[in-house]
């Protein structure tokens, strides 16, 4: 509740901070004091401490793993301005509009995390989704972003739609929106296998796989990704991303059963076909920008494992995954910002004129591509544990590690463009405390690889 | 009436919705053909919501079941006029840069 509360607050602020100075080192300066005052908010409502309290009427429920992953996508906003604030600050006239976007997204990012009622699944994917519109088309007289954001638009408000048409359906057959409630029927204690019922959830399945681009509903995503302004397209991979898996995973905890047993089935062919296309067409991209949509369409294969069961694995897998996944796209996404042109040419002889961005950005692919001692391992094996233990079959977890050894090699396509072929890169010059900022990402991600634990033992104690 | 109606003309209705959204060529087309889509949901939970709100009242005559869904319709009206706003704002930086609405134009990302 602080969190949806003050991030309201604060993105309102933000669009009077626009009015009243026009320096945009003092609008990021109040955006990043905004974030701190959020997570600050956020962090007081776990130790039990409400800016205001009222029942909600199950319309929300506020739970510690809730709670958590608030915070950890709140920290991880935070480290996004800190490295692309100066980015954001280029693009358009008015930067402080963006940190009034980014808190709004916040706010529905808060939402998403302690729904409890598909009224309010609803208003968070669409407090989410309508300023994600505007960030995409901020670049206004660029065509290729004024494409995206149309069409990022469009698909959108066609899936939800989609969306909307599932959740009614799923009203027609139990009478109610709540979650939990309404999937065994009170009179015969059996599971409702209502042919709306199936046909509403399909229907909410569909929508949700569009918005964290699993496929076969992914064919927006690398248009959108490419034609959105790259800082932006950092901020759409990630955080955005995350909110839409942790909503994704609250829907389907509970009324998965109304599928029984047809949803492994259909799960595991999103699975399968969202790790197929992503990795096997990143292969063949020639712009770096590209392949990482591409790369985060097969990054998201990985995420849905945490579907499968529904054990505090899962949740810890999901957590662990985001923080290891965001960390490491948000850093690259900081580097790519700073080339001139987007393709993997333009990383040649990188070691060379800057060892240490190299090194970082090889950091940050060993991290996507599963390599021990970064977050990325540990991410992919609790992932993996976490299929296992909920009694998903071996072929899934073999297919997994195929596709994963696959995203080697494209991954490492880019390390050797750095390393092993000569050539002037072409990047713009950087600063010294922009390296700094991408080291700190780096040492994250290091300490991420060697005590994953560390970061939940702050959940259960 | 029975619901088996509204369902079967709620669907058609959400089904020429999707029928314009994926063959029309013009982005106001296409956008109205959205709201139809968002029309069409609008006028099932209604019904949904009539049903569940009738059967309750011979139990019960000071019910309030079924309302929830009569609520949900004015957010997705409200949520559809945002979105409305945001939409038609995207639609007009576009036809000033290329000086039309044609959906085709949209392929300069699919090199």
């Amino acid at each position: 509740m602080n969190a949806i509360i003050v991030s309201t607050l604060l993105g309102v602020i933000m669009m009077f901070v626009s009015w009243m100075t026009t320096s945009t080192r003092i609008q990021k300066n109040i955006g990043l004091v905004g974030m701190l005052l959020l997570i600050a908010a956020n962090f007081l409502q776990q130790k039990g401490w409400w800016v205001i309290n009222f029942d909600t009427k199950g319309m929300l429920a506020f739970n510690q793993i809730g709670l958590f992953a608030n915070m950890l996508l709140f920290i991880l906003t935070f480290l996004y301005v800190w490295i692309n604030g100066d980015e954001i600050g280029k693009i358009g006239n008015h930067t402080a509009d963006f940190f009034a976007i980014f808190f709004f997204i916040l706010c529905g990012v808060s939402i998403l995390t302690s729904f409890d009622n598909l009224l309010m699944l609803f208003i968070g994917i669409e407090i989410l989704s309508i300023p994600l519109y505007i960030l995409t088309g901020s670049d206004k007289k660029n065509l290729l972003s004024n494409e995206a954001s149309l069409k990022y638009f469009l698909m959108g408000s066609f899936s939800t739609g989609v969306l909307l048409l599932g959740i009614t359906l799923i009203y027609g057959a139990t009478g109610s929106f709540h979650l939990a409630m309404p999937i065994v029927n009170p009179k015969t204690h059996l599971v409702n296998e209502n042919f709306l019922m199936s046909a509403g959830l399909i229907l909410l399945f569909v929508s949700m796989n569009f918005k964290v681009s699993a496929a076969p509903f992914h064919f927006w995503t690398p248009d959108v990704y490419d034609g959105a302004p790259t800082v932006f397209t950092s901020f759409m991979a990630t955080i955005v991303k995350a909110a839409g898996f942790i909503a994704f995973i609250r829907v389907f905890e509970a009324q998965r059963i109304a599928l029984g047993y047809t949803w492994p089935i259909i799960l595991s062919f999103v699975i399968v076909a969202t790790l197929l296309v992503g990795n096997i067409t990143a292969v063949f991209q020639r712009s770096v920008k590209r392949m990482l949509a591409y790369s985060s369409i097969a990054q998201a294969g990985f995420m849905l494992f945490a579907l499968y069961g529904n054990s505090i694995f899962n949740t810890e897998a999901i957590l662990l995954y985001i923080v290891a996944y965001s960390l490491a796209t948000i850093g690259l996404f900081a580097v790519l910002v700073k080339m001139k042109d987007y393709s993997f040419d333009s990383y040649n002889g990188l070691a060379k004129k800057h060892p240490a961005l190299a090194f970082v950005t090889t950091l940050f692919l060993f991290s996507l591509a599963g390599i021990p001692l970064t977050a990325g391992f540990f991410a992919k094996y609790y992932m993996l544990n976490a299929l296992l233990t909920a009694g998903a079959g071996l072929w899934l977890l073999i297919v997994a590690i195929l596709f994963a050894a696959v995203s080697v090699f494209y991954y490492f396509r880019l390390i050797q463009a750095m390393y092993f072929i000569s050539g002037e890169p072409a990047i713009n010059e950087l600063d010294k405390t922009y390296e700094l900022k991408l080291w700190v990402i780096a040492v994250l991600i290091i300490i991420m690889g060697v005590f994953p634990g560390f970061m939940f033992n702050y959940l259960y104690f | 009436m029975p619901i088996q109606y509204y369902i079967f003309f709620c669907l058609t209705l959400f089904s020429i919705g999707v029928i314009g959204v994926l063959t029309r060529r013009n982005a106001i087309i296409v956008f109205m053909c959205i709201e139809l889509m968002l029309n069409a949901v609008n006028l099932l939970l209604v019904a949904f919501s009539k049903m569940y709100h009738g059967a309750a009242l011979q139990l019960a005559p000071q019910s309030t079941a079924g309302i929830d869904a009569q609520i949900f319709v004015f957010f997705i009206m409200v949520v559809a006029a945002a979105e409305v706003s945001v939409g038609l704002a995207i639609i007009v930086m576009m036809f000033r840069n290329t000086h039309s609405i044609d959906i085709n134009f949209l392929n300069r990302l699919k090199n």
